[in-house]
């Protein structure tokens, strides 16, 4: 019962601040009720007793993914007003997308097919049980190449947006190839011509 | 005893919200990544969802996939986002047209 109330207040918090993000004034409100919609899935994750996941998720994204995004928000100096033109236009259009998605959906995953008669729930964990031993067990054996390749997808991103809003260089020193190339050997060295001396 | 299909739906209605999200908001670069972020939430629900009802981990390790490729995404997409803005002064994505045919 405490179970079933505790999914319902979440699930309505997660659609709720959804249909904000999409509807919201601001951007930077938007952000925020993205992070609201992040802290109700991982309530609903940790119901689901994927504790490891609903906290890599909080950690991840409010801690990290949603900063950043906080900070490009703030960065950039926006428009507010331009932004918001043609939201009524588009309205009706996207209301009857969502509705036919959600109907089609609802059709195919509604209670008939995956209700507790097909898929009874799981019985909970022990106490002892551990999360991240299990997901461990798995990750570092079974799935240690593709571990290994999220690790080098993730240096790939660093180097990617380091590189691509890298501007250069203001004041530490640096070397110019093309100078370096092109430097004659009369730039560095000058002749002087003069008497050679006698030993004193 | 809450059934499957409970958060199958709370995933399915998600993923339709961020899809209209997409559509409605057709100026600001920002909103459209940030529904992209939501949608792959509804999916990495779906996931756990099913690994917890199946008890599998193999939907879990999808995950930890899934966030891994998302924040890399968000990272370039918005380093993206500000060279763009940087050039053009503008996110808005109707004047992003320079490679119109």
């Amino acid at each position: 019962m405490i179970e079933q109330i505790i999914f319902y207040v979440f699930a309505t918090i997660l659609v709720v601040a959804g249909a904000m993000v999409v509807t919201a004034k601001s951007p930077i409100r938007s952000a925020l009720f993205l992070v609201l919609a992040f802290f109700a899935t991982a309530a609903l994750w940790i119901l689901l007793e994927s504790e490891f996941l609903a906290l890599i998720l909080v950690l991840v994204y409010v801690g990290a993914v949603m900063t950043l995004f906080l900070f490009v928000v703030m960065m950039l100096n926006l428009d507010r007003i331009a932004l918001r033109e043609g939201f009524v236009r588009y309205l009706p259009f996207g209301l009857i997308v969502i509705a036919l998605i959600v109907a089609f959906m609802l059709m195919v995953i509604g209670p008939r097919q995956f209700g507790l008669a097909h898929y009874a729930n799981p019985a909970n964990h022990p106490a002892n049980y551990s999360n991240i031993r299990e997901l461990g067990l798995v990750l570092y054996t079974q799935y240690a190449y593709p571990f290994i390749l999220a690790g080098a997808l993730l240096l790939v991103a660093i180097i990617a947006a380091i590189s691509l809003t890298f501007r250069g260089p203001r004041d530490s020193k640096t070397q110019k190839p093309n100078k370096q190339i092109l430097v004659k050997r009369a730039d560095r060295i000058r002749i002087v011509k003069m008497p050679s001396e006698k030993k004193q | 005893m809450i059934p499957l299909s409970n958060y199958l739906i709370v995933a399915a209605i998600v993923f339709g919200l961020s899809l209209a999200g997409i559509i409605i908001n057709r100026k600001n670069i920002i909103i459209l990544l940030m529904c992209i972020e939501l949608m792959l939430l509804a999916v990495n629900i779906n996931f756990v969802a099913f690994s917890s009802y199946l008890r599998d981990n193999t939907g879990e390790v999808f995950v930890f996939f899934i966030l891994t490729v998302a924040a890399a995404e968000a990272a370039i997409g918005l380093a993206i986002l500000m060279v763009l803005f940087r050039k053009r002064e503008t996110i808005n994505v109707e004047e992003i047209d320079s490679l119109k045919g």
